[in-house]
């Protein structure tokens, strides 16, 4: 019978709706991040490199854009005879028509799958970080200690420990009590949301808890296996993980990319991190082009300014503008004499001629003051900004907008402006 | 699927000096993220030829390197693909490619075995886009026996007479083939793209074998000129050839003009090439960057002026590079000047050396690298 010792199963349904306008129209793995890349990019780089090549990647929300970017997984060589990469969306059965309810509801509605490949081990992925990791050696870790569940955790600052799943353990890493954002954390150890379970433990907990409502793998699975058997383990991980959740984060891990010598060094030679990139062009710099601190994604045109900037593929940026502590992704075009300062630009968004960004003071946020509260100008993909307009701190735009939507030809800080029909 | 197509990539060529010791001309590293091959391979898989064969001989390491999956250029299919075929030994014949239709006989059965009616014969050296159909489409219609595609050397500093020169009739016919005359009749060039019905190929490709003629140009197209009906086909966008050190020089630097990089780069249809994974490029402070190309992987901590970096290029603090093409994965060290040169890939630049060549005589530097060897 055939049979594979170990098959991930990855998360990759969220919205990831802290994430503002730019998951409006894709799902928070298929956002770029760090020039070329896309945030599902790493887990599925993750996976070949530990060797896992069967990956079933569960996806729900606006799943389009990942179904094109992961396609058959050529770029990650997870296009294989057997295994490879599936994508799992939602589906009738001819009893019920359910969407994923929750993490493990998901897994649950995917039993099949799983059991196709007979595997000894399932890995469970989320599809929203940025790290590398050698799953063969958490695989190892989780052998030794003979564990039902193995979770990957990570020290992180006490006073965040209560945004996470905290796991109190001894030595040897066995664990004595989880704690799902707990108010007091008896312990600084997070779960990062990584998972190897035994095939046979998940399986019989996913059948005993399928009616569940919102069956999640923190509040639910680990809990119920955790009483029944204590046989789980706390697989301790040192390095770069960050969780990309905030527009705040994601702005800030970015530019942790453009360090002199980053901490999340993506030149390493092992460990590549693979993606889907139809553009290989070089990159050109022109005669009046000034750069500092950047990455420059290929076949971008560079004819003003960038400073401490990551600029994605195929963008162009004419003469006189000036881009400084901002992303831009691929494909975007900016007009000349603008001044792009701390923006998020998505894809294939168009900006016109003097375009400013960051005007006047901060205020607080009209549109969802959780979301963006932070020093940010954040435009979705395809949108366009006309010419000459100017626009305040920690505001968002979507859509095609022209100069009627600018009063006084300026967007005031706090505000947004959502076209019809785009969210 | 009404042509199969043909690469021919085995020559060497000592015009291109110590660049072609490690590889063959159709490998050599093109604007920035290419090979020279790649255009070629593009060219046919956007004009829906799906069964190429790219023949090699000298130096065909790196080319095979380059070509170790067929993916790229979407050949990797069930109905045709590509496939690279070196001289081997048998019981009749134990020589390696003699020319370059010897090269063909030696492959004839390549060709028995086709089903698809017509043949196109391009080189691996040019630097170009065309659309193969058109061309056919022309050959079917002046019910031509051969078709080369040709083109006007308008460029005045162009050295013609090393390309193969042709004088056509009003109706275009090719009245006169010249192979690298010395004194060029006109300034209409063979580009090295050629169209035959597959039948008449083997049976001229036969012929010559038995007369021991080995040369296609040579001795199937100058000498069937006037028995055969030979078309030309004018080729009026972009076309550079680029096996001399010169050529090869300026073609990577008309890279560097807006219309050359719109052409190749985003107008339609792609030039495709090997996807090699690596991370965008980095700028840290002290990169000053003016009129230059730059791949993806390198990291740049000086100045770099009128030059193209390959891939995965490194260059240290307070360096100037200026009118310079430094191919894959060089290594430069702190304080270095390099102007006017060709740095030869996988090279290791000392830190405070200088090498400086001379206007329309760049230089070639090659330094052997012992960072690899560990």
């Amino acid at each position: 019978m055939v049979k594979k010792e170990m098959i991930a199963m990855l998360l990759a349904g969220g919205q990831g709706s802290r994430l503002g306008v730019l998951t409006a129209h894709v799902a928070k793995p298929a956002v770029a991040f760090g020039g070329k890349y896309r945030i599902i990019d790493f887990p599925l780089s993750n996976c070949i490199n530990s060797g896992i090549d069967t990956v079933g990647v569960l996806t729900q929300y606006r799943h389009l854009r990942l179904n094109t970017h992961i396609g058959i997984g050529i770029p990650w060589d997870l296009d294989r005879n057997y295994g490879g990469v599936t994508l799992l969306p939602p589906y009738e059965g001819s009893e019920n028509a359910d969407w994923y309810s929750g993490t493990a509801n998901a897994i649950f509605q995917n039993l099949e799958y799983i059991e196709s490949y007979n595997p000894e081990y399932v890995l469970i992925l989320g599809g929203d970080h940025i790290y590398k990791m050698d799953y063969e050696v958490m695989l190892d870790f989780h052998k030794s200690r003979k564990a039902d569940i193995t979770i990957a955790c990570m020290p992180v600052p006490w006073e965040e420990a209560s945004r996470f799943g905290v796991v109190v353990a001894d030595e040897q890493g066995h664990i004595k009590e989880f704690e799902e954002k707990p108010e007091k954390p008896s312990s600084n150890l997070a779960s990062m949301g990584i998972y190897i379970f035994n095939w046979p433990i998940l399986r019989e907990a996913l059948l005993t808890l399928k009616d569940q409502p919102g069956c999640d793998f923190g509040m639910h699975v680990i809990p119920y296996v955790h009483e029944n058997t204590h046989n789980c383990y706390a697989y301790e991980f040192n390095g770069y993980w960050k969780d990309v959740g905030t527009l705040g984060s994601y702005w800030e891990s970015n530019m942790e990319l453009i360090d002199i010598i980053p901490e999340f060094n993506l030149y390493e030679e092992f460990w590549k991190i693979y993606t889907n990139n139809d553009m290989i062009t070089p990159l050109y710099f022109a005669d009046g082009s000034k750069v500092d601190r950047c990455i420059v994604g290929e076949g971008s045109e560079i004819y003003g300014e960038v400073y401490n900037s990551v600029i994605g593929s195929g963008v162009v940026i004419d003469e006189g503008t000036v881009v400084r502590d901002s992303i831009v992704m691929s494909g975007t075009h900016i007009g000349k004499n603008c001044r792009i300062d701390k923006g998020i630009v998505a894809e294939n968004v168009e900006i016109g001629d003097d375009v400013i960004f960051s005007v006047g003071e901060y205020a607080e946020s009209a549109l969802n003051p959780k979301v963006y509260a932070f020093d940010l100008v954040t435009v979705a993909e395809n949108s366009t900004i006309p010419s000459g307009v100017k626009i305040g701190k920690n505001t968002a735009i979507v859509g095609k907008t022209d100069a009627a939507d600018y009063p006084d030809g300026l967007l005031a800080s706090g505000q947004a402006i959502v076209k019809a029909g785009e969210m | 699927m009404k042509a199969v197509g043909i690469v021919l990539a085995g020559g060497s060529n000592n015009r291109m000096g110590q660049l072609s010791k490690k590889r063959a001309v159709a490998a050599m590293p093109v604007a920035g993220s290419y090979r020279c091959i790649d255009f070629v391979l593009s060219n046919m898989s956007n004009s829906h030829i799906q069964k190429v064969a790219v023949l090699t001989q000298y130096n065909s390491r790196s080319l095979n390197e380059h070509l170790n999956s067929s993916k790229w250029w979407d050949f990797g299919r069930k109905q045709g693909g590509l496939y690279v075929l070196t001289p081997f030994i048998t019981e009749e014949n134990s020589s390696w490619y003699m020319g370059t239709a010897d090269s063909i006989y030696q492959n004839l059965d390549f060709l028995r075995r086709c089903h698809e009616p017509y043949v196109i014969i391009t080189s691996g050296d040019c630097v170009y886009k065309m659309d193969y159909e058109k061309i056919l489409d022309y050959h079917v219609q002046t019910k031509a026996d051969i078709t080369v595609a040709v083109k006007d050397m308008t460029d005045a500093s162009e050295d013609i007479h090393r390309f193969g020169i042709i004088r056509m009739a009003e109706d275009g016919r090719i009245t006169n083939f010249e192979e690298k005359p010395l004194i060029a009749q006109t300034n209409t060039v063979s580009i090295g793209v050629y169209v035959i019905r597959r039948r008449l190929l083997i049976e001229l490709i036969q012929k010559a074998h038995e007369e021991n003629r080995n040369d296609f140009v040579q001795d199937i197209l100058v000498r069937y000129k006037d028995v055969k009906k030979i078309f030309a086909y004018k080729h009026e966008g972009y076309w550079q050839n680029i096996s001399t050190i010169d050529s090869y020089y300026q073609t990577n630097m008309d890279f560097l003009k807006r219309d050359v990089r719109e052409y190749f780069f985003r107008d339609y249809p792609n030039v495709y090439s090997k996807i090699e994974d690596l991370p965008p490029a980095k700028f840290n402070p002290g990169s000053k960057i003016k009129n230059a190309l730059i791949s993806s992987g390198c990291i740049v901590n000086g100045e770099v002026q009128n030059s193209i970096l390959f891939k995965k290029v490194y260059v240290g603090n307070n360096c100037v590079i200026k009118n310079s093409i430094i191919l894959n994965d060089v290594y430069i060290g702190d304080n270095t000047v390099i102007e006017n040169c060709i740095v030869e890939s996988r090279d290791t630049i000392r830190a405070n050396s200088s090498y400086i060549g001379e206007a329309g005589k760049v230089n070639i530097v090659v330094e052997k690298s012992d960072r690899y060897i560990l």
